[in-house]
């Protein structure tokens, strides 16, 4: 066990590597644009070179890239160009936001869906409608409408909710619970519509299948045969979708935290991409591929303590 | 699998008509609406010079905030003064273009890599499936964004490396898809016969990745026309480039001084994403017909007819006049059993034969009470020491079920469920019909394996399905049925799914335990060798009737009815070879023996 969680950590960290590596690479295109946008339009040549010397933007990619590898691993991020403030604090600071919000709402989603998916699959009838109908009413809209329709309804028009802003969990859990609510609820509906279709379908596979009949004819009750044993044979697919989920709530997230005015990750990376300040720009995207990372790894040990046959040590 | 029923509509046909599934969508009025609303933006979208006034980009002072129906702007001015109607319909084009350049990159990208990936299997898959490892490995939108630098924002550069981020997911589809068609016969057979390998995708891979790929694309436009809008109201992109992101980000920060230049683009980039997942819905149905349904567990078949009280009391279990039908794809009843009746006296061994799809299986299934949902009792009675079991609920049959009726199932490694230890399972078992402590239910199992003959039963305990044999799995789930000395033993082609030489030592346990406990046992087969080897009588079964029944020594020495004449004449001397209809092309799912 403790070999595969080595190997996965390794994969995983091979992975980081050569996604920071494609975007450097991908961003190195656009370097030139940087140095004018940090001097100005007006800039001698001569302050360009100066600037490009320093930047280390005369030396090949492969060296720039390690360089900036080498102070990763060191834990050095680098500092803002235009503002001077260090990589990793500005990053964590935005992350904390956007993950309150990203985790709430997958844990919330998950809960839901599970609890839909399950109930549709083996009550049938109204439940089955119920969920089906919620799938379907969740994928219809896309995220930005029903985070400005509930905006414009709670906390503009029913003033129930704040509209905007973020209070840190540590300085008034009950505000930070109110500043989270509205773009929590707008990502569980996305989630719940997607997770809960994936469980009801793997489930209604799964109770169809021969051991369950054949636990039902040892006498083992239903909610036995449903919570345990379907329930964990229908988790892989789920988990699979969990991980993809993941991605889409965070990438959901970066556009209706502007709705909200949430000082997440969503403007700070769209301010740091628009001045080009690419020091921030890649502690953006180590940040958030470590994240992606250490979910998908996540998912996958969870995926084989579930299925004895995942595990492979 | 090993239900006849199961092969019955449930599959939809890989091969269906093309027509059809036009014709089928055609008639979907949801289709119709949705398919026509998408067009008719669509049209508007490449009519945008000649049905507007203005240019999307336009601004004109005395237009600024101008109300609806302004002279020449029909739905008034934004707060720059352009021409939102004109803004609207140009929308439409950036959303469009959005959304099939995202497609079509996620769909050429994941379709060939698909289609290689999963054709070739091996190395080939293991590198695509880790440079798809990687893309999935990109955090999505965020990318999006920080690449804003080389993109500039442009809306068409950034649906490209969307299209890329969506890759995996079509690619995964087309693969598991490919996989499919790869292991059937027919492409085996194709290959044999020299085909090359690009015919093979086109002419056999190709029409069966189809269907999934079409139904994918109206839900990858929707995520592709989603994401530009929130990006534009992000800000990604040209302020000239008009589109609904853009328009509801000036709305929203607009929305006090006037809703409605919100409430426009809004509107239409809901009902462009609802129609194509609408869309997507329709051409699901139409193209892969009925999705399977839920059905409740444990819900029992109902009788509608008054069970009629049976003649033969003396029976331990007995069957009468039992009738059952499953709904055809039509909804219209189809019987399966027509009038079953058979009575079982305590600890005989009755063989009930008959050749596949002849109903024995399922009468085995009426008797324990775990008939599939759709499947109805419409007439007849089962009774069990003279209480009658059709319409008892289910908590009264789970009573029933394990200590006096207990099944051994024909394939054991299906049902032996895969996610837990065999210990688990057996356990688990006991302790449902017995009021034994964990530890104690324990004791027992492992008494129970080391009876059944299992060598190591202690090391048995803790391994999983997949770590044993098919011979060890059905020894693990006889100890599983005989835990709680059951009267009645109902064993469905127990030997079936095992080798020859285990199939003697089954019956030998069988037997043994038979002895042992004293318990009546009903043994479907298709095989007369295990019914001489094992059987006190026999009843031979077709199409969901008894037509013969008797000692197994008067029916094989003097056989009356036509049917099992012709059964027994088809037995080869000394053997126990089975005389199948040859199994049809590409029904492969139907293996020897089951049902």
């Amino acid at each position: 066990m403790v070999s595969y969680i080595l190997r996965r950590v390794a994969t995983g960290l091979v992975l980081a590597v050569l996604v920071t590596f494609i975007t450097f690479w991908l961003l190195s295109f656009s370097f030139d644009g940087v140095v004018t946008n940090v001097l100005g339009p007006a800039a001698s040549p001569d302050a360009v070179e100066a600037m490009r010397e320093q930047l280390g933007l005369n030396r090949p990619l492969f060296a720039q890239y390690f360089e900036w590898l080498g102070g990763v691993l060191r834990g050095d991020f680098g500092v803002s160009l235009f503002t001077s403030e260090p990589v990793a604090t500005a990053v964590s600071a935005r992350l904390g936001v956007t993950l309150s919000i990203v985790l709430v709402a997958l844990v919330l989603s998950v809960v839901v869906s599970v609890l839909l998916g399950v109930l549709a699959a083996s009550r049938a009838g109204a439940v089955d409608r119920l969920a089906q109908g919620v799938s379907l009413t969740g994928l219809l809209l896309p995220n930005l409408l029903i985070a400005i329709v509930l905006v414009v309804v709670f906390a503009i028009n029913a003033r129930l909710l704040p509209a905007t802003g973020y209070t840190p969990f540590g300085e008034d859990p009950v505000r930070w619970a109110a500043s989270i609510t509205i773009p929590v609820t707008v990502l569980v509906i996305n989630g719940v519509a997607n997770m809960a279709a994936q469980v009801r379908g793997t489930m209604i596979g799964e109770l169809r299948k021969d051991y369950v009949r054949t636990l039902r004819t040892r006498g083992v009750p239903t909610w036995s045969i449903v919570y345990k044993h379907a329930l964990r044979n229908a988790a892989a697919p789920a988990l699979v979708v969990l991980s993809l989920e993941f991605l889409a709530m965070l990438g959901g997230a970066l556009i209706i935290e502007n709705v909200f005015a949430l000082p997440g990750f969503g403007s700070f990376a769209f301010n740091s991409s628009i001045q080009g300040d690419i020091p921030v720009i890649m502690g953006i995207t180590v940040f958030s591929v470590m994240l992606v990372v250490g979910v998908n790894l996540l998912i996958d040990l969870v995926n084989g303590w579930l299925n004895p046959k995942a595990r492979i040590y | 699998m090993s239900s006849e029923p199961a092969l019955i509509g449930t599959e939809a046909a890989p091969a269906a008509p093309k027509r059809s599934a036009l014709r089928r969508l055609i008639r979907d009025p949801q289709a119709d609406i949705t398919a026509g609303l998408l067009l008719v933006f669509v049209i508007l979208g490449l009519l945008a010079p000649w049905v507007t006034g203005h240019g999307p980009n336009e601004a004109v002072l005395s237009a600024v905030n101008a109300p609806v129906g302004t002279p020449g702007y029909p739905l008034g001015g934004d707060q720059n003064g352009r021409d939102i109607w004109a803004r609207l319909i140009y929308s439409i084009n950036t959303s469009v273009l959005s959304a099939l350049i995202g497609t079509g990159v996620a769909i050429a990208v994941g379709l060939s890599c698909g289609l290689i990936g999963g054709y070739f299997g091996g190395r080939v898959r293991g590198a695509i499936e880790w440079v798809f490892n990687l893309i999935m490995t990109f955090p999505g939108i965020l990318l999006l964004i920080v690449l804003m630098p080389l993109t500039r924002g442009d809306f068409r550069v950034t649906m490209l490396i969307f299209g890329v981020l969506l890759a995996p997911g079509t690619y995964r589809l087309v693969r598991n898809v490919t996989v499919g068609v790869r292991n059937e016969l027919y492409v085996d057979a194709a290959r044999v016969a020299g085909l090359s390998t690009l015919r093979i995708l086109g002419r056999h891979v190709m029409p069966v990745v189809r269907g999934p790929v079409i139904i994918s694309t109206a839900f990858l436009m929707g995520s592709a026309i989603s994401v530009q809008a929130g990006l534009a109201f992000l800000g990604v992109g040209s302020s000239d480039v008009p589109s609904f992101g853009a328009m509801i980000s000036y709305g929203f920060l607009n929305l006090y001084v006037d809703p409605l230049q919100f409430v426009w683009p809004a509107l239409l980039l809901g009902v462009s994403t609802a129609s194509l997942v609408l869309l997507g819905n329709s051409l699901r149905d139409a193209l892969e017909g009925a999705r399977p349904k839920a059905s409740k567990v444990g819900a029992t078949a109902r009788a509608k007819a008054v069970p009629r009280s049976g003649d033969d009391a003396g029976a331990l279990l007995s069957i009468r006049d039992l009738r059952l039908s499953y709904p055809d794809p039509g909804g219209e009843p189809k019987p399966v059993l027509n009038g079953v009746s058979v009575t079982l006296n305590a600890g005989e061994t009755l063989g009930l034969v008959g050749e596949s799809g002849s109903g024995k299986t399922q009468t085995a299934f009426a008797v324990l009470g775990v008939l599939p949902a759709e499947a109805t009792v419409t007439e007849g009675s089962i009774r069990l020491d003279g209480r009658e079991l059709v319409g008892l609920p289910e908590r009264g049959l789970r009573a029933l079920r394990g200590r006096e009726i207990a099944y051994v199932p024909q394939e054991p490694m299906s049902n032996l469920d895969p996610s837990f230890t065999i210990g688990a399972q057996v356990v688990e078992g006991i302790r449902a019909t017995t009021a034994m402590s964990r530890s104690a239910a324990r004791a027992r199992a492992l008494e129970l394996l080391g009876h059944v003959g299992i060598a190591d039963p202690r090391r048995t305990m803790g391994l999983y399905p997949h770590q044993i044999s098919g011979g060890m799995a059905q020894r693990v789930l006889i100890a599983s049925a005989v835990a709680s000395r059951p009267r009645v033993l109902i064993a469905d082609e127990p030997t079936t799914a095992l080798d020859v030489t285990i199939q003697a030592e089954i019956l030998d346990l069988l037997r043994e335990l038979q002895r042992e406990m004293g318990m009546a046992i009903l043994l479907v087969t298709h095989n007369f060798g295990v019914v001489a080897d094992i059987c006190d009588r026999m009843a031979v079964m077709q199409d969901g009737r008894i037509v013969e029944s008797g000692t197994v020594l008067d029916v094989f020495r003097e056989p009356r009815h036509p049917y099992t004449k012709k059964l027994l004449a088809s037995i080869l001397d000394e053997s126990v070879v089975r005389e199948d209809p040859p199994v049809l092309i590409g029904d492969t799912t139907r293996g020897p023996g089951h049902g």
